[in-house]
C-alpha cells in the first residue's frame, strides 16, 4: 500500500530538481574562472622549514601563508584552524597552499610538483591529549560508594562520512568592488564572517548566494568557511574569478566526519538493585584541531542519560586532540555516539540485573517534569510511552522478541529509544545567534521574507514558506521565499542543530503575524522580528547547568534483523518508526527526514568503515567507503504523533537530527538477540561478528 | 577524433580525445549540466545517461564508445510523457530531498520500467541498486517508481 500524505503540499523546488535544471555550484558555467588545486602536507607533524615552489608558467599562481590579508585563522567557533598551514602542519593532507591557474591538468601537475621540506615531530593517533575537558555532575555523586554491586561497560563507535551526493565546491569572483561567493554550503553567513576575519574587511565587502546545494549532513557547515578563507586570499592576489571543486576522492580523504568515540559508564545499584545513579565519560576523536569540537562534546554529555532520568550523575568529558583530519559537524551533532553507550548500556544492565529490558528502561523513562541531567527540566508534556506502544504494535515487537530468543533462530529484533535538544545549546539562541527576520509586503500585497537557511533537501524551501503562507491566510504565489542571498537576509542563523523549524520557523510564524496585524491595503511595509527566546531557558556555558535546550523531540526505533550463520552477513528485515516532532508542518518531508536520518544511522551502524592508519584513511572512494544502496536498506514504516510545541510554528519542534539518534542501538540490540552476544563498537561488521561468536562474548 | 552522435535528438559531432569521458562532454563541451558527477567511478549513478535507451554511467564511458548511437541526458527525456509520469509520482511520494541524485535516479527509473512495467518491490531495489541516494533512504523513490508503474509510463 502506497502511502497517502494527507498535510502535505508540493514541494517548490521539485521540478527544478528533477528536470536537471537546478544549477549546483559545478553547473555554473564561468568560463574565464581559474581552478584552485590545494597542496597538501604530507606528513602528520612537524614543523615546515620551507616550500619549494616549481617555476610556474604565465598565468598560474601559488598562494600561502605568506599572502594573508590579515588573520591567518579559520572562523570557526575556536579559531584554531589556520587558512594555510604556516610554521607546524598538525594532520597529513593540511593546506600549505593552492596552486590558481587556467588550466585544471596544469594546475593539478604543478601542485605534486611544489615540496615542502620539515622537521617531523612524533604524530598522535589515539586518544590521550585532551583539549577540552567538561564535567558536570547531577544530585550527590558521594552516595555511588554506597553501592553493593557496579556494572560498567565501554561502547566505541566510528568515523562517518557525510557522503553528501555532490561533493564540496566553491565559486567565487569581484563584482562592484566586492567578493561573491557561491558555494555547496549550509550556512551562509559563516561563509561570509571567515572570509570578513581572515581579510580584515568590511561586512559589505563579502556577499554569499546560495545555489542548489547537494546535501551536507553538517559537512558543508564549518569545511566551506576554510575553502572561502583561502580562496579569498587568492582573489585579493589574482584578482580573477576562482573555482575549487573537490571530486570525491578529495573530498573523503580531507574534509571533516563524524567524531570516532569511546564512552564508559558505570551504574551503581543499592541492594534491592535499584539504581543510585551512573557515572559516564565521553571521549571523542577531535583531530588536529579543536574547531567545534567543544560544542560537540558538550551535546554528546547533555545527551549521555538519554530518556531516562537518574537522581545522581556524574558526567565528564573530553575532546581530544589527534595528528588528523579534524572532527566537525555531522547530522546529531556528538549526541547519536553517547544515545548509542546509553541504549547499549541499559540493555546490557538489564541483563546483569536478571530483568526484562522493557522493564528496566519503563523504570527509569523521563516523565514531564523531570530533572535534566544538566539540572533543567523537561517541561513540555512527554509522550515516549505512547510513542514505544505504537511503536511496538506496528512491528509486533513482543512476539517477536520471544519468539527470537530461542537458540539457533538468527534473527532478532532491537528498540531504541532517544531524545534530541533542538536548537543551539543553552541560551545561545539569544546570546550568540540573534536571529533577525526581514519580512515586506509591496504595494499589491505581494510578500517577500528573507531568511539565511540553506534547503540542501530538508525541504525547508517549502515548509518555511508554508508557514508564512497559512499565517497570513494568503495565496501561496502572493509571497515570494528565495534561497539566501547576505546582500538581501539578515542574519537567522545557520542551517544547524535542527533549529530551522523551531526557531526560524517560529520566527517566521511571528513576523507574518505581526505584518498581518498592521496589514494595510494598497501600503509599502516592512518588519523586521527579533527573536525572543523563552524565558526560562537559564543555562550556564561553564558549569553545563540549566535548561540545555528550548524544547525536546523524541522517537522510537524498531529493527528487525537476520543473521546468515555462515558468512555473518546481517540483513535488516524491516524498520519501524515513531516520532514526536511536536506538529508536523509536512508529513511527506517529515517521512522523508526519518526514512533518510535512519538509513543514514544504519550505515553508520553496520556497513560505513572508515579507518585511519598512520594518519591517512584507508578508504578513499566510494568502492571502499560504502554507504547503503537501495538493497542494503528494507521497508520503513513510520508514525508521527501529534504534541503541538507550545514555541514551535503551528506546535513544531526539530526533526532533522532526531532521526539519527537511535538507529544504530536499535540495530545493534536486534543483531545482539539473533547471535546471542553483546555489541561494544560500531559499525558491527561482519569481522566483528565472527569475532564475538568465535571467542565467545 | 570527431566523433558523431545524436544527442537528444539533436545530431551532434564533437573533435576531442576518443578517450574522453562522455560525462565530460555532455557537461563541458554541450553544457547540458542536469548530469551530475557524484563519484567519478561508476559508483553512484548520478551522472546516469540513456545510450540507445540503456542506462550508462557517463563517468565511465570513453566518447568513442558513442560514435553513432543516441544519447537522451535529462534534459532531452524531460520532453518525454515518460518524464512526466515519473516525475509527478517522485513529487508524490517524496522522492527527491537535495536533487542531485535525482537526474539520473529518474532516467534509471524509467529504464527499470521501460524493461518491467510493473516490477516488484524486492525488483526495483536490486534494479536501481547502482543509483545512490543519501537523503531519502531510498523507501520514497521506491514507492514513486511503485506508483510510476501503477499510472503506466505510457511509451
Amino acid at each position: 500500500m502506497l502511502p497517502k500524505y494527507n498535510t502535505s503540499v508540493k514541494k517548490v523546488d521539485n521540478e527544478e530538481k528533477m528536470s536537471g535544471m537546478a544549477i549546483f555550484t559545478g553547473d555554473i558555467r564561468m568560463d574565464d574562472a581559474l581552478f584552485a588545486i590545494p597542496v597538501r602536507s604530507t606528513i602528520s607533524y612537524g614543523k615546515i622549514l620551507k616550500i619549494n615552489v616549481p617555476g610556474l608558467p604565465k598565468g598560474y599562481y601559488f598562494v600561502s601563508a605568506k599572502d594573508i590579508v590579515k588573520e591567518n585563522v579559520c572562523n570557526i567557533i575556536a579559531s584554531d584552524w589556520p587558512v594555510f598551514a604556516d610554521k607546524e602542519t598538525h594532520y597529513k593532507g593540511e593546506t600549505i597552499g593552492l596552486i590558481v591557474g587556467p588550466d585544471k591538468k596544469i594546475a593539478i601537475d604543478l601542485a605534486t610538483m611544489v615540496h615542502a621540506e620539515y622537521e617531523e615531530y612524533e604524530p598522535v593517533y589515539e586518544m590521550k591529549n585532551s583539549y577540552v575537558h567538561k564535567e558536570f555532575n547531577k544530585g550527590n555523586p558521594g552516595l555511588f560508594k554506597n553501592a553493593t554491586k557496579v556494572f560498567s561497560e565501554s561502547f566505541e563507535t566510528g568515523y562517518q562520512e557525510q557522503i553528501y551526493l555532490e561533493p564540496q565546491g566553491m565559486l567565487m569572483w569581484l563584482e562592484d568592488k566586492k567578493i561573491v561567493i557561491k558555494a555547496s554550503m549550509q550556512c551562509p553567513f559563516y561563509i561570509k564572517n571567515a572570509v570578513v576575519r581572515t581579510l580584515g574587511c568590511k561586512p559589505e565587502k563579502v556577499r554569499v548566494i546560495q545555489p542548489a546545494v547537494g546535501g551536507a549532513f553538517g559537512g558543508k557547515e564549518h569545511y566551506p568557511s576554510l575553502m572561502a578563507a583561502q580562496l579569498a586570499t587568492a582573489i585579493v592576489k589574482i584578482k580573477k574569478p576562482i573555482k575549487m571543486i573537490f571530486d570525491r576522492k578529495e573530498d573523503i580523504t580531507f574534509t571533516t566526519k563524524r567524531h570516532p568515540s569511546k564512552t564508559e559508564i558505570s551504574a551503581y545499584m543499592d541492594k534491592n538493585d535499584n539504581i543510585i545513579g551512573v557515572k559516564i565519560h565521553v571521549g571523542i576523536d577531535g583531530g588536529a584541531y579543536v574547531g567545534c569540537s567543544m560544542v560537540v562534546l558538550a551535546r554528546a554529555l547533555i545527551a549521555c542519560t538519554n530518556t531516562y532520568t537518574f537522581d545522581n550523575v556524574a558526567v565528564t568529558g573530553d575532546a581530544y586532540c589527534t595528528n588528523k583530519v579534524p572532527s566537525a559537524a555531522f547530522r546529531g551533532f556528538g549526541s547519536p555516539q553517547s544515545i548509542y553507550a546509553m541504549e547499549m548500556f541499559i540493555n546490557h544492565l538489564a541483563d546483569f540485573l536478571h530483568v526484562k529490558p522493557l522493564e528496566l528502561r519503563n523504570k527509569y523513562l523521563v516523565k514531564t517534569g523531570d530533572i535534566t541531567s544538566t539540572n533543567g527540566i523537561f517541561r513540555d508534556k512527554i509522550i515516549l510511552k505512547e510513542l514505544m506502544d505504537k511503536a511496538m504494535e506496528m512491528s509486533d515487537y513482543k512476539r517477536k522478541l520471544e519468539e527470537y530468543s530461542k537458540p539457533g533462530s538468527y534473527r532478532g529484533i532491537g528498540m531504541s529509544t532517544f531524545l534530541h535538544g533542538c536548537g543551539f545549546t543553552g541560551s545561545g539562541e539569544s546570546t550568540i545567534i540573534n536571529a533577525q527576520l526581514r519580512i515586506k509586503k509591496d504595494k499589491n500585497g505581494i510578500v517577500t521574507f528573507y531568511t539565511s537557511q540553506v534547503d540542501f533537501g530538508q525541504g525547508n524551501k517549502t515548509t518555511l514558506k508554508r508557514i508564512v503562507v497559512d499565517t497570513l491566510g494568503i495565496p501561496e504565489d502572493h509571497v515570494i521565499y528565495d534561497a539566501p542571498d547576505t546582500d538581501e537576509t539578515l542574519s537567522t542563523g545557520p542551517t544547524a542543530a535542527s533549529r530551522t523549524i523551531i526557531i526560524v520557523g517560529g520566527l517566521a510564524a511571528k513576523a507574518a503575524q505581526h505584518l498581518k496585524e498592521i496589514w494595510k491595503d494598497g501600503e509599502e511595509q516592512e518588519i523586521v522580528e527579533p527573536y525572543v527566546g523563552p524565558s526560562y531557558i537559564k543555562w550556564d556555558d561553564d558549569t553545563m547547568q540549566g535548561d540545555a535546550y528550548p524544547g525536546y523531540a523524541w522517537g522510537v526505533n524498531i529493527v528487525e534483523v537476520s543473521v546468515d550463520p555462515i558468512t555473518y552477513e546481517v540483513t535488516i528485515e524491516h524498520c519501524w518508526s515513531t516520532y514526536d516532532v511536536g506538529h508536523a508542518i509536512d508529513e511527506r518531508i517529515l517521512i522523508g527526514q526519518a526514512d533518510g536520518g535512519l538509513a543514514q544511522a544504519l550505515g553508520w551502524a553496520y556497513l560505513e568503515k572508515e579507518v585511519m592508519e598512520n594518519g591517512v584513511f584507508k578508504q578513499k572512494t566510494l568502492s571502499d567507503y560504502v554507504i547503503p544502496t537501495m538493497v542494503d536498506l528494507p521497508q520503513m514504516e513510520t508514525a508521527i504523533i501529534d504534541n503541538p510545541f507550545p514555541y514551535g510554528a503551528f506546535g513544531a519542534k526539530g526533526a532533522g537530527e532526531l532521526t539519527f539518534a537511535g538507529g544504530a542501538p536499535a540495530f545493534c540490540l536486534a543483531v545482539e538477540q539473533a547471535i546471542n552476544r553483546k555489541i561494544h563498537k560500531i559499525p558491527a561488521t561482519p569481522e566483528y561478528i565472527m569475532e564475538l561468536i568465535e571467542n565467545g562474548d | 577524433m570527431e566523433i558523431k552522435f545524436k544527442l537528444n535528438g539533436v545530431e551532434t559531432c564533437v573533435d576531442v580525445n576518443p578517450s574522453m569521458r562522455l560525462l565530460d562532454v555532455i557537461r563541458d563541451i554541450c553544457h547540458l549540466t542536469g548530469t551530475k558527477e557524484g563519484c567519478g567511478e561508476g559508483e553512484c549513478g548520478a551522472c546516469t545517461v540513456l545510450v540507445n535507451d540503456e542506462p550508462y554511467n557517463s563517468c565511465l564511458t570513453p566518447i568513442i564508445n558513442i560514435n553513432n548511437k543516441e544519447v537522451i541526458t535529462i534534459e532531452g527525456f524531460r520532453e518525454t510523457k515518460a518524464y512526466r509520469v515519473i516525475a509527478d509520482a517522485f513529487a508524490e511520494m517524496g522522492g527527491s530531498q537535495c536533487g542531485f541524485c535525482t537526474p539520473g535516479m529518474i532516467l534509471a527509473s524509467y529504464a527499470v520500467l521501460k524493461k518491467n512495467p510493473h516490477p516488484t518491490e524486492e525488483e526495483i531495489r536490486i534494479a536501481l541498486s547502482g543509483n545512490l541516494c543519501r537523503c531519502t533512504g531510498y523507501q520514497a523513490i521506491v514507492n514513486a517508481v511503485l506508483l510510476a508503474s501503477e499510472k503506466g509510463i505510457k511509451l
